[in-house]
């Protein structure tokens, strides 16, 4: 091979790298805008902004990226801003679902009396929520074999269930599981009676 | 008489078909209508309503004026205003691991999203794609626009 047919190969070589290199013609991509806000209870995380041509972290509170095509730019958004851009969004977020701890008696599918008043509570949260769905996940405490706590948590979801049935909560919003002495909330030596272990979350969303 | 029983052996058979199927791909719930918002589904086309439940691979579109509010199943918020279109790409969750992935896809218009618990499991785990860029939600809360 001469020199002149080695030097057009190469030139051909760099035509064709560049070809693929080279920006794609993107003029009609629409524009996206991320605002990063800081979260309800004040702490604000972090967004990666990722297109094509680069790559950016925005991490503080109001921070916003922007892209069309090309690589993020980064810049300040306002919260005059995102309630101009952003108000109808934010004002059809569903509310943040919440969690209640009903806890037990020894070895019984009975309340403690504090946890009376919590059922009221957590029925009072169901009224406001005309859509919810209610998640019942039973525990106990490490007293007992491993197969009679896992009925016995079955039992306390069962009483949960039935007394929220009893009271007008429509049966198909709610769904249960027992996960007997596998999740203890305070961890204890196996046969440790443990009250605070023995419960019931109601996760309302 | 037999065919009633034929009947109605049918319908329970349909309907066990149709939950488990539901339960399958369900991803979530809408909480909030505001005017005129539709969730396109296998090639049709429903009104959406509180309550409705919300699947993998739905098409959410909201009307001039109108907006939607979602509740995912790992607590994840998205809200989406006027003129908007939301895909859900993608919608796995594991409710004992808080694993899985969620991939959200903003076509046009607004969307503001508060994450749950996938994101706090893993940071790939929750993204938004829109026509220009992905983004990564690293346990928090964000609004993205995306406009001609």
């Amino acid at each position: 091979m001469n020199n002149s047919v080695r030097a057009g190969i190469l030139v051909l070589i760099v035509a064709a790298l560049a070809a693929c290199t080279a920006p794609p013609p993107a003029p009609s991509t629409p524009k996206t805008l991320v605002v990063l806000v800081p979260q309800s209870g004040g702490s604000v995380g972090a967004v990666s902004v990722k297109t094509k041509q680069g790559e950016a972290l925005i991490d503080r509170p109001y921070a916003s990226a922007t892209a069309a095509g090309g690589a993020p730019v980064i810049g300040n958004s306002s919260p005059s801003q995102v309630q101009q851009v952003f108000g109808a969004a934010i004002n059809a977020r569903p509310q943040p679902p919440v969690s209640y701890t009903l806890n037990f008696l020894e070895g019984r599918d009975e309340y403690t009396p504090e946890s009376r008043a919590v059922f009221e509570t957590i029925l009072s949260e169901l009224g406001k929520r005309p859509t919810a769905d209610i998640a019942v996940i039973g525990h106990t405490d490490r007293v007992g074999a491993l197969e009679y706590n896992d009925r016995l948590s079955l039992q306390r979801t069962d009483r949960v269930r039935a007394d929220l049935i009893k009271r007008g909560v429509p049966e198909r919003s709610i769904s249960v599981a027992g996960r007997g002495e596998r999740e203890p909330l305070v961890a204890t030596a196996d046969e440790v009676p443990e009250p605070r272990n023995r419960r019931v979350e109601i996760n309302i969303r | 008489m037999m065919n009633q029983i034929v009947r109605s052996i049918s319908v329970v058979a349909a309907s066990l078909f149709a939950l488990s199927s539901v339960a399958a791909d369900d991803a979530g719930q809408i909480k909030v209508v505001n005017g005129s918002v539709t969730i396109e589904r296998d090639g049709g086309s429903l009104t959406a309503v509180p309550g409705a439940r919300v699947l993998q691979s739905d098409t959410l579109r909201t009307g001039a004026n109108s907006s939607v509010g979602i509740t995912l199943t790992d607590n994840t918020l998205l809200s989406a205003g006027p003129d908007s279109v939301l895909v859900l790409e993608r919608y796995a969750f594991n409710s004992t691991t808080h694993q899985g992935q969620l991939d959200a896809g903003l076509r046009r218009g607004t969307l503001s999203m508060v994450s749950g618990k996938l994101a706090k499991q893993s940071p790939d785990a929750v993204r938004v794609i829109t026509p220009a860029t992905v983004l990564g939600a690293r346990g928090t809360e964000f609004h993205v626009q995306v406009a001609d």
